[in-house]
């Protein structure tokens, strides 16, 4: 009378569409949650999903309940001392508020926050939500330098490594059959025939049935005569090539690593750098990241020299552009890769360079880029480089600068470098 | 009954659960005389059981940011190991579904098939309640309805308009239920009275103007005094439905859908003790019956037992983990002093009980299963021994004094004190606050008055702002709520 059904292999997330829903509502606590999430731990484990909570009581379901106050009969299990009529100090706190029911512990308790756990995407969506990739639409609009080779249906034509032998030999199939069909219901005829003749008494090596059989003959010849398979059959996979926007991304990480850049600041640079490349991540199916490092003069290096490594020395800013602009001119053709760099700073540059700087910049760089973030790590008064770059900035658009006092202010400079642009 | 084991394993296999059913059934059957839906028992994983767990153990159900809110957490209490999931979740319907973990051994799932699929479900077939509020044989059907309809509200007008409205229906659950009447087969004349009233409905939305023309003299005057409604109506989601001047068609079809949902968890709310109890006490009494006939091993008893006693423990008011009345262990307790007053009637139970006392236990339960609800089933059978046992005591919390006061124990003078004000406190009626559709101004503002109507002096909570903006969206029109105390005094708590 009992069926037993296995559910197992059913779809597991029949909740997820609610749990979208849910994440969808809460927004802007979750986003709230979800940047406090990023100031305040380390920036390298950042990829994986995060805990955050919002307060239970911006997501509680009301229901009318009752309050506290009135009279109220309670009966309790376990009764140790007490005899009738004693009296009892009304206990501190909501132990009134257990009389066998959920709902009513609902409204007054908790200012906990209810905590939960995102998944990587959630929390990438949440962290970059309203963020916007300058200039992306033009990429999309124009870079459409690749192509991607998408199946369309057969072809009578193409290439013998594309035939498709079952489609082949099913064609085969139904132009023999096609082809053999008259011949074949001839010889029915003709048989019947032949059975007709020797029931009504005619002798085998009569000439009426010795005609007949030749011919029956003549005619499975011409049968076992079709070509099992004929050029005609053949059915090729056909492909065409799908123009694809342009998916691939390099970002240039530039940073000063001279005696005044110390860890702490490195550390903010790479927190910013790591940003960087996880919005990047979301837009791009290929990112390669090129790390340029510099003091007087700059290097290509690896990740962990990049972040990792002491130097000290004096500072020529133009050393890492002007290594920049050979790396990309070499490696990156600005049709195909779409281009970002950030660079980090704490704003020293010897004196004469920044200039320097500026026209390498205006005239070399910036037409390449699809977008230049330039931060300045520094407590301090801005130095020539800066009043240097805000002269880059009026030139081009897709030009932007900020500066970074501590951790806190990371991600907000983040989101104001790429804010989407109201159209 | 063959002396034969049925296994030594504490894995299950689909075989041996089957197996296990087949006895259980029998027993349950041919020896207890238990009535039970037809039954479908499916396996399922943890997370799908989260899954369930968050749509309120429906196997369908529309969509809602809320249940996705218990989704998650749920899911994060289970994975940080702070709570098992329930071995079990049953649903009222025919055939009676019911699901079993994976991850349970073999024990285990003996015990939930025992406890939901013959305990449960013969509580489903068989109480007054569900008998009288819910079809078991349409509610599946009539989630699907509801959930297609929803979803197709959401592609016309939008998910956050649903949403909205959702949000309202769901607070004021709780208040779209009749207590008292089910509604009546249609006769005939009701069916015509219907029909006339669609049609004058159609000939309002042609002559608009007849509405607005002011009546003469004295006929209009006596209108205008007369309260509407005429009595005050206490099912809010329903006048909501059938009276919110601005709803659309499709928000009162929403109303209505939240309001069957509703009155279909009714009688749920209303048997938790009995429920539980009657379930508890035949996974009991079923597996042991196994147990005597050699079905099972020491080992499956064991492990049986243990999480047995782990559902039916009552831990004393003075422990930190305490959360009030387990209504597992009372429920369990009661129905298992029902047979204990049957078969060893002692001379107070004689006197208590003097009807059933010395019956034939099997029908005095399956009496009580069928005819009560957690307050009556406790006013009616709680016995002083189990007072005893449980060692209850009574404690009035008057806020005018300035200390609580016991006011019965478990002596003779006590007894019947405490056992009413045991049945009260499972009262649904005195535990949700009494709300009710006063009046409608139906001639100026369109406004409606709701008024609470105090028990004990006791408020309301601080929700009642916010939903009174919740009744206000479904209303369209000025909402206010007003609390009447035992003396009759109104007093306005709130407007929106």
């Amino acid at each position: 009378m009992s069926h037993f059904i296995d559910r197992r292999l059913n779809g597991r997330n029949k909740s997820a569409v609610n749990r979208q829903r849910f994440l969808k509502r809460y927004k802007t606590q979750l986003k709230r949650a979800v940047a406090d999430a990023v100031d305040n731990r380390s920036i390298t484990d950042i990829d994986s999903g995060e805990k955050v909570g919002i307060p239970s009581r911006d997501i509680t379901e009301p229901v009318f309940h009752h309050g506290k106050g009135g009279v109220r009969d309670m009966v309790h299990p376990g009764n140790k001392e007490f005899m009738r009529g004693d009296k009892i100090r009304r206990p501190e706190g909501g132990s009134g508020e257990g009389s066998g029911q959920g709902k009513a512990g609902k409204g007054g308790a908790g200012e906990d926050d209810f905590v939960f756990e995102l998944s990587r995407e959630e929390f990438l969506d949440l962290l970059f939500d309203d963020l916007e990739l300058p200039n992306l639409v033009r990429n999309q609009l124009i870079g459409t330098t690749e192509f991607k080779t998408v199946r369309a249906g057969y072809a009578t034509q193409g290439a013998p490594n594309n035939i498709d032998v079952v489609r082949s030999l099913k064609g085969a199939i139904a132009r023999r059959t096609a082809l053999g069909a008259p011949s074949r219901s001839r010889i029915r005829e003709l048989e019947e025939e032949i059975e007709g003749l020797l029931a009504s008494g005619v002798a085998e090596d009569d000439i009426q049935v010795r005609e007949r059989r030749e011919e029956i003959d003549r005619l499975k010849t011409r049968i076992a005569a079709l070509p099992f398979i004929d050029t005609f059959d053949l059915r090729f996979q056909s492909f065409v090539k799908d123009p694809q926007p342009t998916s691939k991304a390099v970002m240039l990480c530039i940073m000063d690593v001279s005696g005044s850049m110390d860890q702490v600041r490195k550390n903010l640079a790479k927190r910013f750098f790591i940003l960087l490349y996880l919005f990047l991540q979301r837009n791009y199916d290929k990112i390669e990241v090129v790390f340029i490092r510099h003091h007087t003069i700059a290097q290509e290096v690896d990740e962990q020299e990049f972040f990792y490594s002491r130097e000290t020395g004096g500072t020529v800013v133009s050393s890492a552009l002007n290594l920049a602009y050979e790396v990309v001119k070499e490696r990156y053709d600005s049709s195909v890769w779409n281009i970002y760099a950030a660079q980090a700073s704490d704003g020293d540059n010897w004196d004469s360079d920044s200039g320097v700087c500026r026209d390498i910049m205006i005239q070399q760089l910036m037409p390449l880029m699809r977008y230049f973030a330039y931060v300045e790590i520094t407590p301090r008064q801005h130095q020539s480089l800066w009043y240097a770059y805000q002269e880059v900035m009026a030139a081009h658009p897709h030009f932007a600068m900020q500066e970074i006092g501590g951790a806190e202010d990371i991600f907000p400079v983040f989101r104001e470098l790429f804010k989407r642009q109201e159209a | 009954m063959t002396k034969k084991l049925i296994t030594d394993s504490s894995e299950w296999s689909f075989p041996l659960l089957e197996r296990f059913d087949r006895e259980i059934a029998n027993l349950a059957h041919n020896v207890y005389g238990l009535d039970t839906y037809a039954n479908q028992v499916e396996v399922i994983s943890s997370e799908q059981m989260i899954d369930a767990y968050s749509s309120v153990g429906l196997p369908i159900y529309y969509h809602h940011w809320s249940f996705g809110k218990q989704f998650v957490s749920t899911e994060q209490t289970y994975r940080r190991g702070q709570m098992g999931l329930a071995y079990e979740i049953v649903i009222n319907s025919d055939p009676c579904i019911a699901y079993l973990m994976e991850e349970n051994s073999l024990p285990m799932q003996a015990l939930v098939i025992a406890h939901a699929c013959y305990g449960h479900n013969s509580f489903f077939k068989g109480n007054y309640l569900f008998r009288t509020w819910t079809s078991a044989d349409a509610i599946i059907d009539y989630l699907v309805f509801a959930r297609k309809y929803i979803a197709q509200c959401e592609e016309r007008y939008g998910h956050e308009e649903v949403e909205l409205l959702l949000d309202s229906c769901h607070a004021l659950m709780n208040h779209g239920v009749d207590r008292y009447k089910r509604p009546a087969p249609l006769t005939m004349a009701e069916e015509q009275r219907r029909q006339r009233e669609r049609e004058d409905y159609l000939q309002y939305q042609i002559n608009d103007l007849w509405r607005t023309l002011p009546l003469h003299g004295g006929a209009a005057e006596e209108q205008a005094e007369r309260r509407w409604p005429e009595e005050p109506q206490e099912n809010l989601l329903y006048f909501i439905e059938k009276n919110a001047p601005l709803l659309e068609p499709w928000q009162r079809e929403v109303v209505r859908i939240v309001r069957k949902i509703g009155q279909y968890f009714y009688p749920q709310r209303q048997t938790q003790v009995m429920n539980e109890g009657w379930a508890t006490y035949w996974h009991y009494t079923l597996l042991n019956h196994l147990y005597d006939d050699g079905h099972v091993t020491d080992g499956f008893m064991m492990e049986f037992l243990q999480s047995h006693t782990g559902v039916v423990f009552q831990p004393p008011f003075d422990v930190p983990y305490y959360s009030g009345i387990n209504p597992y262990a009372l429920g369990f307790a009661m129905m298992r002093d029902i047979r204990r007053i049957c078969e060893e009637p002692t001379d107070e139970d004689r006197y208590w009980f003097p009807d059933i006392a010395g019956g034939d236990w099997k029908k005095v339960l399956d009496f009580a299963m069928r005819n009560f609800k957690d307050e009556s089933f406790i006013a009616q059978f709680l016995s002083p021994t189990l007072m005893r046992e449980f060692r209850l005591f009574s404690i009035c919390d008057d806020d005018r004094e300035e200390h609580m006061q016991v006011t019965a124990i478990h002596e003779e003078q006590g007894y019947r004190a405490l056992r009413q004000s045991l049945a009260e406190q499972y009262n649904l009626g005195s535990r949700e606050p009494n709300i009710q559709v006063f009046s409608v101004d139906r001639r100026g503002d369109r406004s409606m008055t709701l008024r609470h109507f105090t028990h004990n002096r006791r408020p309301l909570g601080d929700s009642v702002e916010e939903m009174l903006r919740h009744i206000r969206r479904l209303w369209g029109f000025a909402v206010r709520l007003e609390t009447v105390d035992d003396q009759g005094r109104v007093q306005l708590i709130g407007e929106a």
